[in-house]
């Protein structure tokens, strides 16, 4: 059994020692926001947060993430930072197909939090790891610039 | 059928919920579950369900905030796209092809709707009018809802030629509006394809053979079976299913399979002898004439100068984020597949055939689309699907991984191309010529192949079409399909053939000593909407202020998709070779528009989308295998990548034009040119090789 | 005169008599019996099953992409191309024919079933120090694996080196002629340790430097060594540039997992070892390893690596940001790119703690060789979470890219200068 916390409530769920947080979300805890991209860390669609920082939870073992406290796209609303983040993105239509923002979406919430004003280079470097296919990118800059001037 | 609510309170909304009045073909109005638009277009995230919902409820006068929209069924008597008389959204055709017919559609819903509010209250329809779903009668200030005469508006006559609005009229059309898809996208709620849950569900991984064309020839699923959780092991001809009570563990037991593929015809093929065959067909194969206009060979006589060049394109996947997925249960008296698929027919018609059920058992729950891009236009994912699916008594969930959605992807075709040129003692082009060599992408779309000696537009589109006014021109191709199965890409034909023309009408502005934008002025005279955008970008690009050197600036020009774009890049280009894009700026001429904002969204992107393909990316082959997979050698452009965009809307009365691959079609030119330009090299074969572009001394 | 003439002859052809003897005469076999100590059934065959782990045979008789143990992985020389044999049962193409006595012989004594004479690329000069017991156990256990049919690669080894004769004079001068005997000088776990080392393992293979005749150096063992390009670190107790200055438990969490705090993440050829080798040690195997490495004296190292475990450049980074060490180069956008996800900013490992950089030897080197190969190739080292894999960045960065991100690697979380060029990085690629 593995002893998950995540949006604030506390989860036990039977998987694998190697079963990826993503997939125990996805699938086990049908909390389907989170997407599956590369598998590979190499393009951020499965972000979530743990203890407040963005990881990719295909290459995180659910098993690894102990106490920490797991936050998803379902619930980055009730943060400050993640409310703001939505509304930027709405307001400058950030998104097209969509399939890549939640995890857009988490990285700059995290972003957000840990650096109320970051320029164009701080936003590049935080969110460099994150692919969009239908290339969001500069409203993905404008929106974070708006969401921080709340 | 899945819906989508206009805000984040993601009502559940379908038309089986409520059992709503049909009004037409794409309007659905009950009393509890209010207005919902039937989307005929798939959303991939070009925006059209804002579009086509715009279109609907401009004429039925609803707000967009009013209403949900939900993807239509597979019908193609009532949802074929009017551009390919069939239901498949692709090739930038949704506006163009529905412009009319949406609109028609949600004028004659609304005069239903208010002959039957006429008829409840006894006066003439003429004495009421509508605003935002309500029935108004002015003179005596009765108001109905659109929710309260929905049912006996059902049951009157169709109206044949509605009247429609005129421009001043438009009280959505032509604003941009907040798009309706994307509430639910910024809060998980959306659900794609791959989040389908359905009840009893199991998840399959798959092994799919390496080569294709490849068999399975056994597989020992002994140690695949003892994993707890794993259900199943089914088998096709090319692929091994390992089923799970999750994806996790499915993916365990397909890396617990022991299997023996008998890799078939293709295991010698490598991108070199893909390539010697496609020379051998350009010196050998017979053309096929697209357009032959003026004396050719005498104009070539009469030139001062004959310019020839050889062009070159690779195979490209289309790695859309979302990765192939269907889910599928298939019963003895019916089947449901629940996908995002940009042709629902075909997927439909497809399963009805390996089931052997009838095609009205088949239903297809169409779902939001994590990008298409072409992708999502072939069935052969769910054909895979539907055959291990129908295996089993369960709803079954296929997904496959993100090296199987690029090495088992149907790709862009390659390309060869032969161009020449012959001037005038000015450098003005007297004559043109351009020869394709490539593989046929309509045989994978028609029913019976494509005939030998039948010429495939697709190959010419951007070539035979260009905006520029030649004295002689001859535009051909050779039909010689290389043994990789193929597939349209975003920007189809015109993003291959306006690389070639326009990097190559830039040679010729070079040789002449001419600046590339004048040049191509020169060549504009008839074609006043394609100078305009070209002269927009000039001028918004400050095209003749100087740079820093090892820095330049790169122009395209094209008209495609009903649209007419023009694109400046300015690229550095580093000594040890490598490229940063500075600067993009757009000027387009679409037609009325419908979304600007979705408009210039659709450009940004479709603009990246092409510069990450030119910059990054070819498939190539050894032993017949792909040997890209994913991400980490299949490279994408990312945010720290991408300059500032500028998108110049130009204002017009012409019937809207596509958009979603306008963008994609004028990348690789002006980054070439742009590149030639801060150093001198021409890039004539993709993706660009950045080793040519280091200066030696400091390599 | 005549005499004198007549006793050079005859000794001279007596010389050549031996000579020819020596390299020609077919080679001996003898009789095997295990010991009565040797279980039988299952548990051979798993006692086996751990042995060949322990001797890390997949790793080498497995081509990328391969069936296990079928052969066919390339050992590029400079004189010409090895390929590794099938060990399969197969009976056509593997040594499903084998006899124990031959299999023995080969692993013993380097020696084919035809008495063949086979490269020491097959590490016989450790395999040699085996009981005869343990051989035996190997041999049970492949006869259990899946038999593949695949023929072996014949090698392309130019002359002199295709004349596998001239071995003979090679195995006389550098192979063991007996098995492993414990030292009463030490306990037990040291001649465990010992053994697992020498005779398993095989560490000195890449860790000691080698002579001119391709023959580890027995005064430099464990020194450390370039091998195939990458540099095999010095795993003596010197305490600047080998193991002195680590914990036994560094060491055991090393070699059982690939990783230990500040002590560098494995990759290349130590990567494979513990991936298919080390890991699935027990653990008081891999204390008895610790416990022999510890006793083996310290000696320096040309390959040391000065390890700044502090470098200033992190000292206002976070797991989130490079704090003010950060620029527009493409060194640094590329770490931003396909890096930062996984090893985030601070040195401390973002993702997994193989993704640590602080206290890395591949990440204090200035000339970045180590690390050029593990961009290029990629990591792969499983455990029971699941793996810790890093992919190959090969096929999507340029020369020049490749040699930026590792010079800011190198710059940001090592505090030195990279010296790092696209021409390295080219010849890396070969």
């Amino acid at each position: 059994m593995i002893s998950l916390n995540i949006n604030g409530r506390d989860y036990s769920v039977q998987a694998p020692d190697d079963m990826p947080l993503l997939w125990v979300l996805r699938d086990l805890l049908n909390l389907k926001g989170t997407k599956f991209g590369c598998g590979i860390a190499q393009c951020g669609a499965c972000t979530v947060h743990v203890d407040g920082r963005p990881v990719r939870s295909c290459m995180l073992p659910a098993a690894n993430v102990g106490p920490r406290e797991v936050t998803t796209i379902e619930a980055i609303g009730q943060k400050d930072s993640g409310r703001r983040i939505q509304q930027a993105w709405l307001e400058l239509e950030v998104v097209q197909c969509g399939y890549c923002q939640s995890g857009q979406i988490m990285a700059a919430a995290a972003l957000i939090e840990r650096n109320p004003a970051p320029d164009d280079a701080e936003i590049d470097a935080a969110m460099a790891g994150n692919i969009c296919r239908c290339a969001t990118y500069a409203r993905i800059r404008a929106a974070i610039k708006s969401a921080s001037r709340k | 059928m899945v819906a989508f609510a206009s805000s984040a309170r993601a009502r559940a909304a379908t038309s089986e919920v409520t059992s709503p009045s049909a009004i037409g073909g794409f309007v659905r109005i009950s009393p509890e579950g209010g207005i919902s638009l039937v989307m005929p277009s798939v959303e991939m995230g070009q925006g059209i369900y804002t579009a086509e919902a715009a279109l609907l409820a401009e004429e039925l006068d609803v707000r967009l905030d009013q209403i949900v929209a939900f993807a239509a069924p597979p019908d193609g008597s009532l949802y074929a796209q009017p551009l390919f008389k069939a239901q498949m959204t692709g090739g930038s055709t949704s506006i163009r092809g529905f412009w009319t017919p949406l609109r028609q559609a949600g004028a004659a819903a609304r005069s239903m709707l208010v002959a039957a509010a006429a008829q409840a209250w006894g006066v003439h329809p003429n004495e009421c009018s509508t605003k935002d779903g309500t029935i108004l009668h002015s003179s005596t200030g009765r108001v109905l809802k659109y929710e309260e005469v929905a049912e006996s508006a059902a049951t009157l006559p169709m109206p044949e030629d509605p009247k429609l609005k005129s421009r001043e009229e438009f009280r959505i059309i032509g604003k941009s509006q907040r798009r309706i898809d994307t509430s639910a996208k910024v809060n998980g709620s959306a659900v794609y394809g791959i989040d389908v849950m359905v009840d009893g569900m199991k998840t399959a991984a798959v092994a799919i053979s390496p080569v294709d064309g490849g068999r399975l020839k056994s597989v020992d699923d002994n140690r695949a079976r003892k994993i707890p959780g794993v259900i199943d092991v089914l088998r096709i001809d090319d692929a091994v299913a390992v089923v799970g009570e999750h994806y996790w563990v499915a993916r365990a037991g397909v890396e617990a399979l022991d299997i023996d593929w008998e890799l078939g015809p293709n295991t010698k093929l490598t991108t070199a002898s893909i390539r010697a065959e496609a020379v051998k067909a350009a010196d050998e194969g017979t053309p096929i004439k697209a357009l032959e206009r003026g004396d050719v060979e005498t104009s070539f006589k009469n030139a001062t100068k004959r310019v020839t060049a050889e062009y070159e394109l690779p195979f490209l996947a289309h790695a859309t984020m979302e990765p192939i997925n269907t889910t599928v249960h298939v019963r003895p008296n019916g089947c449901d597949i629940w996908v995002g698929t940009q042709t629902p027919v075909v997927a439909q018609k497809h399963a009805a055939r390996i089931t052997g059920l009838p095609v009205d058992k088949v239903a297809l729950h169409n779902h939001l689309i994590g990008g298409g891009f072409g992708r999502r236009l072939q069935a052969d994912t769910i054909e895979q699907a539907v055959h291990f699916a129908k295996q089993v008594p369960y709803p079954l969930k296929i997904i496959w991984t993100r090296e199987q959605d690029i090495r088992h992807d149907r790709f862009r075709p390659c390309y060869l191309d032969r161009i020449a040129a012959g001037l005038d003692e000015q450098g003005r082009p007297l004559v043109w010529t351009h020869r394709t060599i490539s593989g046929t992408v309509r045989r994978y779309f028609a029913e019976d192949g494509w005939p030998e000696g039948k010429l495939d537009k697709d190959a010419v589109d951007g070539a035979w079409d260009s905006p520029y006014a030649f004295p002689a021109i001859r535009v051909d191709w050779v039909r010689h399909d290389p043994p990789v199965k193929l597939n349209w890409w975003r920007g189809v034909g015109p993003t291959h053939n306006v690389f070639v023309v326009e990097s190559f009408l830039d040679e010729l502005a070079h040789t002449a000593g001419q600046d590339p934008i004048a040049y191509r002025r020169a060549l504009l005279d008839a074609n006043p909407r394609a100078m305009a955008v070209l002269d927009k970008v000039a001028d918004a690009a400050g095209w003749h202020k100087s740079l820093e050197p090892r820095s330049g600036r790169g122009v395209s020009l094209h008209q495609n998709f009903g649209s007419y774009a023009a694109l400046v890049i300015e690229v550095a280009v580093a000594i040890s070779g490598e490229i940063s894009l500075n600067k993009i700026v757009a000027a387009v001429d679409c037609g009325i528009q419908i979304n600007p904002d979705t408009i210039r969204a659709q450009i940004e992107g479709g603009v990246l989308f092409g510069l990450s393909a030119a910059l990054f990316n070819g498939i190539t082959f050894d032993e017949g295998r792909v040997e890209q997979g994913n991400f980490n050698d299949y490279r994408q452009l990312r945010i720290n990548e991408t300059p500032p965009i500028e998108v110049h809307l130009l204002e017009s009365n012409e019937s809207p034009g596509g958009l979603g691959e306008v963008g994609t079609v004028s990348a690789a030119p002006a980054l070439g040119n742009a590149i030639f330009a801060a150093t001198g090299v021409r890039i004539r074969r993709l993706p660009i090789d950045r080793s040519l572009l280091s200066k030696r001394e400091n390599a | 005169m005549k005499r004198i003439l007549v006793a050079v002859c005859a000794l001279g052809v007596v010389i050549a008599i031996v000579a020819a003897c020596f390299f020609f005469w077919p080679a001996s076999i003898e009789a095997v019996q295990a010991t009565q100590a040797q279980p039988t059934g299952y548990a051979l065959v798993a006692k086996g099953e751990y042995l060949t782990k322990a001797a890390d045979c997949v790793a080498c008789h497995t081509a990328p992409g391969g069936q296990p143990f079928a052969g066919g992985r390339a050992f590029r020389l400079p004189f010409g191309t090895i390929y590794s044999s099938n060990i399969t049962p197969d009976g056509e193409t593997g040594i499903g024919r084998w006899s124990d006595a031959e299999f023995v012989r080969a692993v013993h004594r380097g020696i084919g079933k035809n008495g063949e004479d086979l490269y020491p690329a097959f590490p016989y000069t450790a395999y040699a120090l085996l009981s005869t017991d343990d051989v035996l156990a190997i041999r049970a256990y492949l006869s259990t694996v899946r038999p593949v049919s695949l023929r072996n690669t014949d090698n392309t080894l130019v002359f002199p080196f295709n004349q596998r004769y001239s071995l003979r004079a090679w195995k006389l001068l550098f192979v063991p002629t007996r098995p492993w005997e414990p030292s009463t000088a030490h306990d037990a776990p040291w001649n465990r340790g010992a053994y697992l080392a020498e005779a398993l393992a095989h560490c000195g293979e890449c860790h000691t430097p080698r002579n001119l005749m391709f023959a580890t150096k027995r005064g430099r063992k464990y020194a450390g060594a370039v091998v195939d390009g990458w540099k095999a670190y010095n795993i003596t107790s010197d305490r600047e540039s080998g193991i002195g200055a680590w914990s036994d438990a560094d060491i055991a969490q090393y070699l059982s997992s690939g990783h230990a705090p500040a002590r560098g993440s494995a990759g290349g050829g130590m990567g494979e070892a513990i991936d298919l080798s080390l890991r699935h040690l027990s653990s008081e195997d891999i204390a008895a390893l610790t416990r022999y490495l510890r006793s083996i004296p310290a000696q320096p190292s040309e390959l040391a690596v000065r390890i700044d475990h502090h470098p200033a450049t992190l000292n206002r980074a976070t797991a989130w940001s490079p704090g003010p060490d950060r620029n527009e180069s493409i060194g640094f956008q590329i770490f931003a790119s396909a890096c930062a996800s996984c090893h985030g900013w601070d040195g401390a490992g973002q993702q997994t703690e193989h993704a640590e950089f602080l206290g890395s030897p591949a990440v204090n080197d200035p000339s970045g060789v180590n690390l050029v190969r593990v961009v290029l190739e990629g990591v792969k080292i499983g455990s029971h979470r699941g793996d810790n894999l890093m992919p190959s960045f090969a096929a999507a960065y340029s020369d020049a890219e490749i040699a930026a991100v590792s010079n800011y690697v190198i710059g940001h979380f090592g505090g030195k200068q990279g010296k790092v060029t696209a021409a390295d990085v080219r010849a890396a690629r070969n």
